[in-house]
């Protein structure tokens, strides 16, 4: 019975083919299709063809070039050591340019190649996504994939574009390295008065962990009736059967209601979607809108105060004849 | 087909619990709530560890008995000469005295460390000099600094801790030849894997700036809404703070909820408070008392840059919130006590060869 499974861990070998025919315009594929056998154990079992042309072409030579110049500015940063490059690679960085510079082009060697490699990555990315756009069309198929790449890199053109030039400087973009970038995060939220009181922080967090529960719902309801034809979910849209009824009928039984077939992966979308699109908001807001979200929420009522059970300490540079 | 066995999952789950937990210390954990409930103000402490700890100080030298204020005879800096500090303590204080910085600083090496063991008055070895100057600046913080150290006071033990070079000093890091160079490289005084930051890749020179110059600590805004025409703090400005704090957490031994509300790190608590003074105090010995001293120190005494071995907060408190676990030992010594510079220095200049009767070591 398993082979008749969609989702079946048994591996049908046969001839493989490149698949639908392409229209005018499009460049040769590459990768002549084959099989291998433990790639089918966790995904599809067939590798290629795979479609570069001239915007994956972009896209591959902008962002090499562009973690190139962060790994040798990284190298560099320890004097061309590879053995402590390697050590050390998790707290090293390519860091922006320094306030002074504000958004003036800065040498080289302080925040210059910062500018070159987001530069690039921006071209990268940005060519990666009219890939992903025209291959959709290419196939047919509608460009969902493409928007919700879209929603992510609005939030790295946020971090990186929009919030450095509405705040007049390429010193608030974000460092590029391991370690660097989450300190960066740590200070951002310390600098601005703490981000768990910024709203669309708090909505960024509710669809990320909403994304997450609604990933882990509809993977485990659709594996359990797969052995009643579920794992055909998307025919079961049109043509419910017996494993829509059993799963719809589950969800009701245990929490009253039940999304469908085909809204289940509306739900997931907009909540995959919404997570980047809310916390781009939330960064693109602080510092330019707000300043101290902490004193935001307690203005609007939204932080509670808590009594001074230490005694009530004022500030000592406020009091006179203290030291600077 | 054979699926994947339970038992061989279980295996493997067991095997990746282990891995995680080899971070984690062992319990039990120890929570002592230090603010309203809700906030996560608390100390959270390991007994076990914090046992380890207290074993392995170094037995603390017996405090000799304070002799009895008023006691009558002659004043040190009537019998001795070149004595311009503790020149106001009775003769036998005085050696009292002599004995304890020797117990605390070079147990090892005895009083020849400072003094030319044939003229106990001249000055011709640096250190003697050197620990002229720290009774000066002990002084200082136990008279002017009560706000920090309170009625426990520092000796010179609170650092020293029987070494000649406490364990804990920080030097200006060296800037890395990259950073100057026109191309590329510049690190930006972070993102390297050193001590100083805890693991961070955060300034690793966060004490220059902090405790010696003097730059604001604070980067939070005290309006909700961005002021025009204000000279605003930078992320970068944020990084400081943030790894300057790094280095009071490690040296205390502490979470960053000791002396903040992680909610807000703005507001205030006494703690917080403490801290505010002990860095204006650890400022002032640095550029007041050390810094003036680089060019008393031989080369091999300095560091990179060729600057002088500072303090900070590691040096007295070594890893411990109260240094010593709050050992009062300054109140048994008169002479650490009272305005930094006791006795006028002696006009006179010449160190005659007086053979001071300093009994044992």
């Amino acid at each position: 019975m398993q082979y008749q499974n969609l989702f079946t861990r048994v591996q049908a070998v046969g001839p493989v083919h490149d698949g639908v025919a392409l229209g005018p315009q499009n460049s040769a594929r590459d990768i002549k299709p084959f099989l291998v056998h433990l790639f089918g154990r966790l995904g599809n079992a067939q590798i290629g063809p795979f479609y570069l042309g001239t915007l994956g072409l972009i896209s591959i030579v902008t962002g090499t070039l562009s973690i190139n110049i962060m790994g040798f500015y990284m190298l560099a940063s320890v004097g061309w050591d590879p053995i402590e490059f390697i050590r050390q690679l998790p707290w090293l960085a390519l860091e922006p340019p320094s306030p002074k510079y504000g958004l003036s082009f800065p040498p080289m060697n302080e925040g210059g190649w910062w500018m070159f490699a987001s530069g690039l990555l921006l071209v990268s990315v940005l060519s990666w996504w009219l890939r992903t756009y025209r291959r959709a069309r290419e196939l047919g198929m509608g460009t969902h994939i493409a928007w919700a790449f879209a929603a992510a890199i609005w939030l790295f053109l946020v971090l990186g574009l929009f919030r450095p030039i509405l705040m007049g400087s390429w010193s608030e973009g974000v460092p590029y390295g391991i370690f660097p970038h989450l300190d960066w995060t740590a200070a951002f939220s310390l600098r601005y008065g703490n981000l768990f009181y910024n709203p669309f922080h708090a909505l960024s967090i509710v669809f990320l962990y909403g994304s997450v529960l609604l990933f882990a719902m509809h993977g485990a309801t659709i594996l359990a009736v797969t052995r009643y034809g579920g794992d055909r979910e998307i025919d079961q849209i049109i043509d419910r059967g017996t494993a829509s009824e059993r799963a719809a009928l589950f969800w009701r039984w245990t929490m009253g209601w039940n999304a469908t077939m085909e809204s289940i992966h509306r739900w997931a979308w907009w909540f995959a979607v919404l997570c980047p699109l809310a916390g781009g908001i939330g960064i693109l807001l602080s510092g330019t809108v707000v300043d101290n979200w902490y004193l935001w929420a307690v203005k609007h009522g939204v932080a509670p105060s808590y009594p001074a059970v230490l005694g009530t300490v004022v500030d000592p540079a406020t009091l006179q004849g203290v030291k600077p | 087909m054979s699926a994947i066995r339970p038992s061989s999952i279980a295996g493997w789950f067991g095997i990746a619990a282990l891995v995680l937990l080899a971070g984690c210390e062992r319990p039990p954990v120890e929570t002592t709530q230090l603010g309203f409930r809700g906030t996560a103000m608390q100390q959270t402490d390991n007994p076990r560890i914090l046992a380890a700890q207290r074993a392995s100080l170094p037995p603390v030298p017996p405090d000799t008995p304070a002799l009895p204020p008023g006691m009558p005879g002659p004043k040190a800096k009537d019998v001795y000469q070149n004595v311009q500090v503790l020149g106001d303590l009775p003769v036998a204080d005085f050696v009292r005295h002599m004995n304890a910085i020797t117990q605390w600083v070079s147990p090892e090496q005895g009083c020849g460390y400072c003094h030319n063991l044939a003229n106990l008055a001249e000055d011709s070895k640096y250190t003697k000099v050197v620990a002229r100057k720290m009774l000066e600046m002990t002084r200082n913080v136990n008279a002017n600094w009560t706000q920090h150290v309170a009625d426990t006071g520092v000796t010179c033990y609170t650092c020293h801790r029987g070494k000649p070079v406490p364990d804990e000093v920080w030097f200006k890091a060296a800037v890395p030849k990259a950073n100057t160079q026109p191309m590329l490289g510049n690190d930006f005084g972070q993102n390297k894997a050193v001590g100083s930051v805890a693991t961070t890749s955060l300034p690793y020179d966060p004490f220059s700036a902090y405790l010696t110059d003097v730059q604001e600590i604070r980067v939070y805004t005290k309006e909700p809404l961005p002021q025009k025409g204000t000279d605003r703090a930078t992320i970068q400005a944020a990084e400081q703070t943030y790894s300057l704090m790094m280095h009071f957490s490690q040296g205390l031994g502490v979470n960053c909820t000791y002396c903040h509300n992680s909610q807000a790190f703005s507001e205030w608590f006494p703690r917080k408070a403490t801290a505010w003074h002990g860095i204006r105090m650890v400022r002032e010995a640095n550029n007041d008392y050390i810094v003036p001293l680089t060019s008393t120190f031989p080369a091999d005494r300095l560091g990179p840059t060729g600057d002088v071995a500072k303090v900070y907060c590691a040096t007295c408190h070594q890893g411990v919130n109260k240094p010593l676990a709050g050992m009062q030992m300054a109140k048994h010594y008169p002479g650490l006590q009272g305005e930094p510079k006791a006795t006028v220095p002696s006009a006179s200049g010449a160190v005659a060869a007086v053979a001071a009767p300093v009994a044992g070591r």
